[in-house]
């Protein structure tokens, strides 16, 4: 695969390829956008239900502040190592740096997603479940699509890792890290305004 | 890929921006971070500033993002990307508000009907 990427070095072929990978990316970005539209009726959704509580719990007696501030910061964390893996297959073809970074996102990916699952388990124990109140279900809804979608991220990253490791930094491999790259900061995104809309403002 | 040293030499300057792009987008994601999760949890100010505290602070880390994560300014269409972008803004911001608009309205108008607040069916008693 690497050899095939360095003899077919001739400059038209590049060009068409590179068009191509601009138009995958162009395509994935249109996705997230629809995936925007998507997180942007769960948010109206939780804006419009989160004071109906029903006699149940509501934000401000239920949620740990310190663990949803760690959960934040691993998931900040995970996007910046996940920048690293990208830009060191970019720029410098260093492919035991971008293996390295890639599994640490994915370690951190899979510890947010812990920390979130223990969250949800606590919950369910204390008897808060999505059948209590409309404020509930819209927090499970809007939260638990967020953390399916990291989910998705991480199995997807370990399958480009397993690329990675079998066919090196070529044209393709690059091009799905700036894609899965594009997914991961936008979940960061998606979760800075949960932090701030569900977890920081039901506690004030 | 690269047997020319000058192109090497200009990959290597390219991931140093980058990196540093990364560094200082990582950073400033903590502090914005940091800063109004301390306000909420001192409770540093009334409720309705740090309501909107908090959500400025949301808009100032959700571009920092878009900048220095996404590079959303660096693409080779920006032209297209920026107006999917922006209309995809737009619909959201249409949806939310308006969301919490309308039922905001309808709470108002069938939530709290004492007959203080209508003077419909409201019949003063004599004796007060």
């Amino acid at each position: 695969m690497t050899t095939q990427t360095l003899t077919h070095h001739k400059e038209g072929s590049w060009e068409a390829r590179h068009n191509k990978e601009a138009k995958a990316l162009f395509g994935f970005w249109i996705y997230i956008m629809s995936d925007v539209l998507l997180f942007g009726s769960l948010f109206a959704t939780y804006a419009v239900l989160h004071n109906n509580v029903f006699g149940g719990p509501s934000a401000g007696e239920l949620f740990s502040m310190p663990f949803v501030l760690t959960e934040t910061l691993i998931l900040l964390t995970s996007t910046f190592t996940y920048g690293l893996a990208s830009v060191y297959a970019h720029h410098h073809n260093r492919k035991d740096l971008v293996i390295f970074w890639m599994m640490l996102t994915m370690f951190l990916g899979v510890a947010f997603l812990v920390m979130e699952v223990t969250e949800f388990v606590k919950l369910f124990g204390e008897g808060a479940s999505w059948q209590v109140s409309g404020f509930l279900s819209s927090f499970f809804t809007l939260v638990g699509t967020h953390g399916v979608h990291v989910t998705a991220g991480v199995l997807w990253m370990g399958g480009l890792l397993v690329q990675v490791l079998r066919h090196g930094l070529t044209e393709t491999t690059v091009g799905k890290i700036t894609t899965l790259g594009l997914f991961w900061h936008f979940l960061d995104i998606v979760w800075i305004f949960i932090f701030t809309f569900v977890y920081l403002m039901g506690a004030i | 890929m690269t047997n020319d040293f000058k192109v090497i030499d200009e990959q290597h300057e390219g991931g140093k921006r980058a990196i540093v792009s990364y560094v200082i987008g990582f950073a400033l994601s903590i502090i914005l971070t940091l800063i109004p999760y301390f306000m909420v949890v001192n409770h540093m100010a009334v409720s309705k500033t740090l309501m909107f505290g908090v959500l400025l602070f949301a808009l100032v880390q959700f571009l920092v993002q878009v900048i220095f994560f996404l590079h959303l300014s660096k693409k080779s269409r920006p032209y297209w990307n920026l107006i999917v972008f922006a209309y995809t803004i737009l619909v959201v911001a249409i949806l939310v508000i308006g969301s919490i608009w309308i039922m905001d309205n309808l709470n108002y108008n069938t939530m709290n009907m004492t007959p203080f607040d209508s003077n419909e069916g409201y019949i003063p008693s004599a004796d007060r």
